[in-house]
């Protein structure tokens, strides 16, 4: 699994753009999030994209090369931080849902909830929320949502003073 | 003060544009009206916007310049969509400007609405919707310098209506520089690239040049030509290449690919380095991929990054333009006092593939008891009679392949015809731009009955601006191309390929139009119909020659191959 941090352009139809070059190029994205940044030209994007299919770096270039894209990382070839945040309404009490959520390591709090169901959100790492939700699979669920992975390296660099030609590739 | 209108017509001039190729309608009705009131540049009318592109488009290939076009919204906006596909997949600088229905209008399904933008997103290299008049030069700056910079491509400009009002007046300034932060371009390649490619290049024993599409694009004929004599070693040019490195040259041996010649695919399969400019490794050049170059070494030089490693994974690669890159190899390997007789052995096999199976380039002079007509004939007569020096633009299938094969293209952008996209009805209208661009040149169209007719309605705006273009038309009364198919997979089930009767009197329709008509249907008589089409210079002339309906392009790869398997006629094959 790889996760994408890109900055784009807050242009008319840029997101299109990225998103209209993965269905052109037959790759697949797992999820996408997108919101604006600290500065009101950009947005920023968490893409993640699986390890079938087309070769990560091929789509990297293929991103890069949008004239909206200003920026474009793999940030799981770096040290970096993802986090997603999930929100989950079960069949289920209060006190059941804690038992089945407390073995794993997310942040977790209890959003609302009466005697027939619970709403809770989940908050830590991509994979330990698939974890989770693969383990309430036999559960009766009424809703799951999904922010999708968002992320950023460690260390004090940004994506934005990064230099921006340096593309790996063989 | 000026309107949006006028500072878009100013915009252009200023970016010393002096033509451009359109079709009015209502949301452009105000941009036409500032057309009207300037002299700086001039509007072509043509019959349909996708001529219009393919004018520009053919402007732009043998010219080097940019080519612009003007649509209206809606139907000339979709019209447009071909010719923007076919410039987008062979890297050609386009500026397309379409009207838009007024802003408050978008998204209402308005009359002539379309959502130019998104219908044009995936087939440009770049697009923009004007949202105030203000930046209209700004955003044809920029439209300019994408189109126009690194791997060159077509960028679209959408228009509202409103923005370009003739009573919405501002102050014009053209912008002297523009800002684009997330635009990285490559210029030379790193010194140690340069190293690295000149040890690989001296210490292979079977090296081939493989110029593409990007070598023409980047200008780099003349350092292409030094780089072949430096290395003493067979070039080989793709379909877009042609011209790129002289065709009459000894070392030359032919286009590669699909239909390329024995000695080009023997080459390429049998080389242990491939130095590959300008090209993408295309599957029509190729064959199949997993067994394309397997003893070779390669080193790629692509302006366009992405285009790197996306087919076949490369051993050297040197993202820039390649006119610098080679230039630069050019010099380190004159340094090293590199002996280029070492590839002579080399260049001896190549020329002795040539002999065995190359192509027939005499058979003009071949006595037929028949009298019929072969098309190889036709594009050796038409080299004869322009002495090899005109503008030839093409269309798409068997008439093209022969005329890449037959006319010996010694210079670059004098060979003009759409290799990506392959599309039928480009020739005409693309020889209408190159003619324009080249008013005291022969620009003839080689093309087929099949292909003339998609925008043969051209034929009234050659007229209208007196432009003598010679249209050889090799008729050959089918949809050849698929004929060939149909005959070699398709066990001669002819699906949908005969006009059953139906094609027209070609003599009368150029006749109806005001220009000259000939046909030509026997070979005692080809040549001096020949000779007579282009010494008429100040006419159109549709020569219409009836060639044989049962000939084949020859070599051709077998399907799922390598480059060494071929068909060689119709009895002959490489492969068991």
């Amino acid at each position: 699994m790889n996760h994408i941090a890109l900055l784009l352009e807050n242009q008319p139809g840029a997101l299109s753009r990225v998103i209209g070059l993965f269905s052109q190029r037959g790759y697949n994205i797992d999820s996408l999030s997108v919101a604006p940044t600290q500065d009101e030209t950009l947005s920023r994007l968490t893409m993640t994209i699986g390890d079938e299919g087309a070769d990560i770096n091929q789509i990297l270039k293929q991103l890069y090369k949008l004239v909206d894209v200003v920026m474009v990382q793999n940030l799981s070839e770096a040290d970096s931080l993802t986090l997603e945040l999930a929100i989950i309404k079960l069949k289920k009490s209060k006190t059941e849902v804690e038992s089945l959520i407390n073995p794993f390591s997310l942040e977790k709090e209890i959003l609302d909830d009466k005697d027939n169901y619970t709403v809770f959100k989940v908050l830590g790492n991509t994979e330990v929320i698939e974890e989770l939700l693969s383990s309430l699979k036999e559960e009766k669920f009424l809703e799951v949502t999904r922010s999708g992975t968002l992320g950023m390296t460690k260390g004090d660099e940004s994506l934005a003073t990064n230099d921006q030609t340096t593309i790996s590739y063989k | 003060m000026t309107s949006g209108g006028e500072a878009l017509i100013k915009a252009l001039a200023d970016e010393n544009v002096d033509i451009i190729f359109g079709y009015p309608g209502g949301a452009a009705l105000h941009i036409y009206d500032a057309i009207y009131t300037q002299n700086s540049v001039q509007h072509i009318l043509v019959r349909h916007e996708q001529a219009a592109t393919h004018a520009a488009d053919g402007f732009a290939r043998a010219t080097g310049k940019p080519g612009v076009c003007l649509v209206t919204s809606g139907p000339g906006a979709t019209n447009a969509i071909t010719g923007i596909a076919t410039a987008y997949m062979d890297s050609i600088p386009l500026i397309v400007i379409s009207g838009q229905v007024a802003n408050h209008l978008i998204g209402t399904d308005a009359f002539q609405e379309t959502d130019m933008m998104g219908i044009s997103r995936p087939i440009v290299k770049h697009s923009f919707l004007v949202q105030k008049a203000e930046d209209i030069p700004i955003i044809v700056k920029k439209a300019f310098h994408i189109a126009t910079s690194g791997r060159p491509g077509p960028v679209v400009i959408d228009v509202p209506k409103n923005l370009t009002d003739p009573n919405e007046k501002f102050e014009y300034k053209y912008p002297s520089d523009l800002y684009l932060r997330s635009f990285a371009l490559y210029d030379e390649a790193e010194s140690n690239e340069v190293k690295q490619a000149v040890k690989l290049l001296t210490e292979a024993e079977r090296p081939v040049i493989y110029a593409g599409g990007g070598a023409i694009n980047s200008n780099a004929a003349k350092e292409i030509y030094e780089f072949g004599k430096l290395m003493g070693c067979p070039v080989t040019n793709t379909l877009m290449g042609l011209g790129v490195y002289p065709a009459s040259d000894e070392q030359f041996v032919g286009m590669l690919g699909m239909h390329g010649t024995y000695e080009a695919n023997m080459v390429m399969h049998e080389a242990d380095l491939i130095m590959a400019i300008g090209a993408r490794f295309d599957d029509r050049i190729t064959n199949n991929p997993n067994k394309f170059g397997l003893q070779a070494k390669k080193i790629h030089i692509d302006s366009d990054p992405s285009s790197i490693d996306k087919i076949i994974d490369v051993d050297l690669a040197m993202t820039g333009n390649a006119k610098k890159v080679i230039s630069q190899i050019n010099t380190e390997l004159k340094a090293t006092n590199f002996d280029n007789k070492k590839f002579a052995d080399w260049m001896n096999k190549a020329k002795k593939w040539r002999s065995e199976h190359g192509l027939n380039h005499n058979m003009l002079n071949q006595k037929s008891e028949s009298d019929i007509i072969l098309p190889q004939q036709v594009i050796q007569s038409a080299y004869k009679a322009t002495d090899g020096k005109a503008f030839i633009t093409s269309d798409v299938g068997q008439h093209q392949m022969f005329a890449a094969q037959y006319y010996h293209f010694n210079e670059p952008r004098k060979w003009i015809n759409s290799g990506g996209l392959g599309t039928m009805g480009f020739g005409l209208p693309a020889a209408m731009g190159v003619k324009f661009a080249f008013p005291d040149e022969t620009v003839a169209c080689i093309t087929g009955e099949g292909s003339i007719q998609m925008c043969i309605q051209e034929l009234s705006t050659c007229t209208q601006y007196g432009l003598p273009i010679k249209i050889i038309n090799l008729n050959n009364r089918a949809l050849g191309m698929v004929k060939q198919w149909q005959d070699m997979q398709y066990g001669g089930r002819y699906s949908s390929i005969l006009y059953e009767d139906s094609l027209p009197d070609f003599v009368k329709l150029a006749e109806s139009f005001g220009h000259v008509g000939m046909k030509v249907e026997k070979l005692s008589e080809l040549e001096a119909a020949m000779e007579e089409c282009f010494s008429l210079k100040d006419k159109l002339v549709f020569l219409d020659v009836y060639v044989d309906p049962d000939e084949h392009v020859y070599p051709m790869l077998k399907a799922g191959g390598d480059m060494s398997e071929m068909f060689l006629s119709k009895t002959e094959k490489t492969f068991k």
